[in-house]
């Protein structure tokens, strides 16, 4: 069994530069997390008197509620700044607003922006922490850090992710979901399988090392350990990228049947917010091979652990 | 931090006497002994809250259930430490609600984790009764807290360590006394 390691890094921008071990001391802490908002009182003291902050440049009422959850069960006093409203709507610079916020003494942003790499600039403006939760297409690695701890707390006799195949169905190309995913899964040695139409896979993904990509659902989800469906936007459908909803609802949704061909402990996952019946079908998102509730549930004390494993430990 | 070894302060037989003279004295204390749940905190009182419920089943063929606690979360320090302490799950099996509770540790010293794990129990519901059960009283208390049921009460400085192995936790049994190099 892998020992617990110390988490050392100072902020959680993508999980390129956490290791595996890292990631699985992480998800110890997790385990215990898990275990305290199972409580009747869901609320431990650790981060008394320390403030979060979350930055939310794109509408997330979901991740938002899941993060200032994760902070008060944990006692950090948090604020919320959107910005629709806010003085960026009046031509202030991202740098000023930062630097406005940053007099409040705050001591760690959770960062939401749609443009990639706006929570790495920011690193660099403040001495706070900083949570990526999500930017651009490019990363959303506390999803990903939930989606793989989903699996290994709900795939049967568990044995790590070694030899395990993910598959991602859908829109790949716009999903920093997939993203983080597909970079997660693979440190962790599983072998990740994309598919969708070619418009949305793109091809430079596919020469990832462990990725591969793939057109047809029947054939990608032969012997799959989990399947992940991305949410098809619609419009996605007026730029061109594939002809109609229902095509794609014909070739690409998830069904029970389509599932047939995976592993027979396969998991079903959705990151959410998700389309039923188009890129998942409704009696599959409900049954008992789906954890997309599961993954809702363990977003709160996976974030948990993330704002523990930044703040606690920092002083000089 | 370099460690400097001084002498034995209980051997596996002394430690063995020691657990045996407290598993008698929570048998004369406790009203109904099948209300008791014995909560070890983590790392060492569990072995040792482990060891006092073996013994008192077969001294009275009572099993007490053993709940493992983990005050990480409750320290009164964490934003002021420079490593980061790993969080262990707690696992208390039965509901704590209206129950006579025996908190065990290793080593009682300021004090301060047996006040973390009374905030920590409170969380989990509202014992009748909590006491207190350590193997090694050290002194240099820094808050009004004291023992219930103590192995052996030992006058050290504060640069001197205590330092507690179990066979389950360390593959060996005994405690010693160590000091802090300068």
């Amino acid at each position: 069994m892998m020992e617990a390691v110390q988490i050392r890094h100072r902020h959680l921008l993508d999980l390129e530069d956490w290791s595996a071990s890292e990631i699985e001391s992480l998800w110890r802490t997790t385990d215990a997390m898990v275990e305290v908002m199972q409580r009747k009182v869901k609320k431990v003291p650790a981060l008394q008197g320390l403030t979060i902050v979350t930055l939310f440049f794109e509408n997330s009422t979901r991740t938002r509620l899941s993060f200032e959850r994760a902070a008060k069960a944990q006692s950090a006093e948090v604020l919320n700044f959107a910005a629709g409203g806010s003085s960026l709507s009046k031509g202030e610079s991202l740098k000023d607003t930062l630097k406005a916020i940053d007099a409040m003494q705050a001591d760690l942003y959770v960062v939401r922006h749609g443009v990639a790499g706006t929570p790495h600039q920011l690193s660099r403006w403040t001495d706070a922490a900083i949570v990526n939760a999500g930017d651009g297409r490019r990363a959303h690695p506390t999803q990903a850090l939930l989606d793989g701890y989903t699996f290994r707390q709900g795939f049967r006799g568990f044995d790590g992710f070694r030899g395990k195949r993910l598959v991602i169905v859908g829109d790949v190309m716009h999903s920093r979901v997939a993203r983080s995913n597909i970079g997660l899964w693979t440190k962790l040695g599983a072998e990740v399988v994309l598919c969708g139409p070619r418009t949305l896979l793109p091809t430079e993904l596919g020469h990832w090392p462990g990725v591969q990509r793939c057109f047809r659902l029947e054939e990608a989800v032969e012997g799959a350990h989990a399947v992940m469906a991305l949410r098809m936007q619609r419009e996605r459908m007026q730029s061109g990228l594939f002809p109609s909803l229902s095509e794609y609802q014909a070739r690409y949704q998830l069904t029970a049947k389509v599932m047939e061909h995976a592993h027979p402990d396969a998991l079903v996952m959705h990151p959410g917010p998700m389309n039923r019946d188009v890129e998942i079908e409704g009696v599959l998102a409900d049954s008992p091979r789906s954890v997309i509730e599961q993954q809702v549930a363990n977003g709160v004390p996976v974030r948990m652990a993330v704002l523990y494993s930044l703040l606690v430990g920092r002083a000089r | 931090m370099e460690l400097r070894w001084k002498k034995r302060l209980m051997d596996e037989g002394e430690i063995n006497r020691a657990v045996n003279r407290m598993a008698h004295e929570i048998i004369e204390r406790s009203d109904r002994l099948e209300g008791v749940v014995l909560v070890g905190i983590h790392t060492r009182g569990i072995p040792m809250a482990e060891h006092l419920s073996k013994l008192i089943k077969h001294y009275e063929g009572v099993e007490l259930p053993v709940g493992k606690l983990d005050i990480t979360l409750y320290r009164d320090d964490l934003t002021e430490i420079g490593v980061q302490p790993i969080v262990r799950r707690t696992e208390v099996p039965v509901d704590i609600h209206d129950r006579e509770l025996v908190l065990c540790d290793d080593v009682l010293y300021t004090g301060r984790t047996a006040r973390a794990a009374l905030d920590a129990l409170m969380d989990l519901g509202r014992p009748s009764l909590i006491r207190l059960a350590v193997l090694v009283d050290r002194g240099h208390r820094e808050l009004p807290i004291q023992a219930d049921y103590v192995g052996r009460a030992i006058q050290t400085s504060r640069s001197e360590v205590i330092k507690v192995r179990f066979h389950s936790t360390d593959g060996q049994e005994g405690v010693d006394l160590l000091e802090r190099g300068s």
